[in-house]
C-alpha cells in the first residue's frame, strides 16, 4: 500500500514582493527519495526549508506524516525535527568543533548514551562515509567533498525518518559527486528513510532517486520516474534536461 | 500633489513601524534568553568557556585602562581639590568615581570593544553559514546554546572586571596622589574608608550586572539577525559595538538617577 509521508499543497512564498513559490504541490511516498531539480534561484532550497519548518509559507499546506508543519510551534516542532535530518548546502558544520565532535554533537545533546557508546556509533558512521581518518580534523582543514561527507554523517547519526538534502553535490568534482550520491544511496538502503534531494546534478541523481520533480518559475511543472521525466515532451523539461540547448517553447 | 503629502507620511510610517518591530523583536529575544536561564538543561561548560573568553581574556586590557584612569583621576582630582584646599578628599573622590561610575562603565566599554564585537561576528558567521539553522534542525534551541551562556557569563564576569578596574584605579590614584604629589597614605585611604559606603559598592555591582546583560543581549541579537554575506556581518558587528556603547552610557544615567 502506498503511504504518503510528505504532502505539499499549493505552497506560496514571496520575499520583498517577489514571488518565489507560486503554488507548489507535491507528494512523497514513505521510503522513497524524490529529487527536486531546477535551475539556480528557482526556490529549491526555499522549498526544502519550508518542509523543515525553518521557513513558514505565505499560503498553502505542508503535511508530514499527518502533521501540518506550518502550524507547529515549540515542543511540537522540536519533536518533529527530531525525526528529520538536513544536509545543508555548505555543510553547516560547527567550525569550533572537530569532525568527531560535530558528528557526536546530536547524540550528546539529544540522547542519554554514554561517551563510549557515542564513540562507537560515531566511528561506525565516519567509516560508513569514508571519514574515519579525519575525526580529529576541524572543518577549516577539510576539502569540499570531505565537508559534505562529514555533514552527511552528522545528519544521519540519529537515524532520521526523513532526510532533506540541499544541493549535496554542488561545487564538487565528478568523482566526489559520485561518491556522495553512492553514500546517500547506500545509507538509504540501510536506513530506509524518506528523502528529498534538491539538486541540479542531472542525470547523475536519477540513479539515486525513485522519482523526480522539476521546479520552474515557482511551480512543479513535471514529476514522475526518471524515465518518465527523460521521455517527457514538456518543452520546459526538455529545455532543462538538454542544458538549454533545445528550445524552451515551440513558438 | 497628493503624492507629495502622502509619500513622506507613508515613509515616516514605515520607518516608525520598522523601529517598533525591531524593538519588539529585540525585547522578545532578551525575554526568551532570560526565561531560558532558569530552564534546564544548563550549558555549564559553555558558560565557563564564555567567562574565560569575555572575562579572563579581558582582564589585562581592563587593568591597563583601570590604572591609567585612576592616575588621571588622581592628577585631575588633586588639581581641582587643591583650589579649595581639600586635597585630603582625593581618596574618596577617586574611589567613589571608580566604584560607582567609571569602573562599571569603562570596563563594560572595554569588554564591548574586545569581546562584544567578536561575539557579534562569531554568531553572525554562524548565521550566514547556516550553523544556527543546523542547531534548529537538531531540535536544539539556538538561543539556549548561543545567547544564554553569554548572558550568564556577562552577569558573572562584568562585576568582577569592574571590581578589578576599581581596585587598580584606586592604586593608580594612590601612585599619583601619595607617591608623586605627596599626600599622606593615611589621608588617602582613611578618608576613603570613611566616605565609601556599602551602598556605593552595591550600586556599582548592579550597574555591572545590567551592563553584562545589555552588552551580551545587543551583541548576540545583532549577530543572530545579521544581514547577508561578509558585508552583513561587518555591519552587524559595527552596530553591535555602537549600540552597546550608547546603551551603556544611557542606561548608566538612568541607574545613576535611580540610585542617587
Amino acid at each position: 500500500m502506498i503511504v504518503e509521508m510528505i504532502e505539499i499543497e499549493n505552497l506560496h512564498k514571496s520575499f520583498n514582493h517577489r514571488d518565489v513559490l507560486k503554488g507548489v504541490s507535491l507528494k512523497v511516498e514513505k521510503g522513497e527519495i524524490l529529487a527536486v531539480i531546477g535551475g539556480s534561484g528557482v526556490g529549491k532550497s526555499v522549498f526544502l526549508k519550508h518542509i523543515s519548518g525553518l521557513m513558514r509559507p505565505d499560503r498553502g499546506k505542508i503535511i508530514v506524516d499527518g502533521l501540518e508543519v506550518a502550524r507547529m510551534r515549540g515542543k511540537a516542532l522540536e519533536r518533529y525535527r527530531e525525526r528529520l535530518g538536513f544536509l545543508f548546502q555548505g555543510g553547516a558544520l560547527f567550525d569550533s568543533m572537530s569532525v568527531y565532535e560535530n558528528v557526536a554533537f546530536p547524540l550528546r545533546e539529544k540522547t542519554s548514551l554514554k561517551e563510549n557508546e557515542i564513540r562507537e556509533i560515531v566511528y561506525n558512521m565516519l567509516e560508513h562515509v569514508g571519514m574515519q581518518e579525519e575525526g580529529n580534523k576541524y572543518p577549516a582543514e577539510l576539502s569540499g567533498g570531505m565537508k559534505k561527507r562529514a555533514a552527511l554523517a552528522r545528519a544521519l547519526i540519529t537515524n532520521p525518518e526523513i532526510m532533506l538534502f540541499d544541493e549535496p553535490t554542488t561545487g564538487l568534482d565528478p568523482i566526489i559527486v559520485n561518491n556522495v550520491f553512492n553514500y546517500i544511496k547506500a545509507t538509504h538502503q540501510k536506513l530506509g528513510f524518506t528523502g528529498i534531494i534538491v539538486t541540479h546534478q542531472i542525470p547523475r541523481v536519477f540513479t539515486v532517486v525513485q522519482r523526480v520533480a522539476l521546479l520552474s518559475e515557482g511551480i512543479i511543472v513535471a514529476s514522475g520516474t526518471a524515465e518518465e521525466i527523460q521521455a517527457s515532451d514538456n518543452p520546459i523539461v526538455q529545455y532543462f534536461l538538454s542544458g538549454g540547448v533545445r528550445e524552451k517553447t515551440n513558438d | 500633489m497628493v503624492d507629495i503629502v502622502i509619500l513622506p507620511m507613508r515613509q515616516l510610517g514605515q520607518f516608525s513601524l520598522g523601529i517598533i518591530r525591531s524593538l519588539g523583536k529585540a525585547g522578545i529575544f532578551l525575554f526568551t534568553a532570560l526565561v531560558l536561564i532558569f530552564i534546564p538543561p544548563y550549558k555549564l561548560y559553555r558558560v565557563i568557556k564564555q567567562i574565560r573568553f569575555m572575562g579572563v581574556n579581558s582582564t589585562f586590557i581592563v587593568l591597563l585602562t583601570g590604572i591609567f584612569t585612576g592616575m588621571v583621576l588622581g592628577i585631575q582630582g588633586y588639581y581641582s581639590l587643591n583650589k579649595f584646599a581639600a586635597e585630603s578628599l582625593l581618596g574618596p573622590i577617586v574611589a567613589l568615581s571608580l566604584i560607582r561610575e567609571l569602573g562599571p562603565v569603562l570596563s563594560a566599554l572595554m569588554v564591548t570593544a574586545r569581546a562584544g564585537s567578536a561575539l557579534a561576528a562569531e554568531i553572525g558567521i554562524m548565521r550566514i553559514t547556516e550553523q544556527i539553522d543546523a542547531l534548529e534542525m537538531m531540535a536544539l534551541n539556538p538561543i539556549r546554546y548561543l545567547v544564554v551562556p553569554n548572558i550568564l557569563a556577562g552577569i558573572i564576569a562584568f562585576p568582577i572586571l569592574a571590581a578589578f578596574f576599581g581596585l587598580i584605579g584606586i592604586f593608580g590614584g594612590y601612585l599619583v596622589g601619595v607617591e608623586m604629589l605627596g599626600l599622606s597614605y593615611g589621608g588617602y585611604f582613611g578618608e576613603m574608608r570613611n566616605m565609601v559606603t556599602m551602598k556605593d559598592i552595591t550600586v556599582g555591582f548592579y550597574k555591572s550586572i545590567s551592563f553584562g546583560i545589555i552588552v551580551n543581549w545587543v551583541c548576540c541579537f545583532k549577530g543572530y539577525f545579521t544581514g547577508y554575506g561578509a558585508e552583513g556581518v561587518s555591519k552587524a558587528t559595527t552596530e553591535a559595538v555602537v549600540v552597546s556603547s550608547v546603551l551603556i552610557l544611557v542606561w548608566d544615567y538612568f541607574m545613576a538617577s535611580f540610585f542617587f
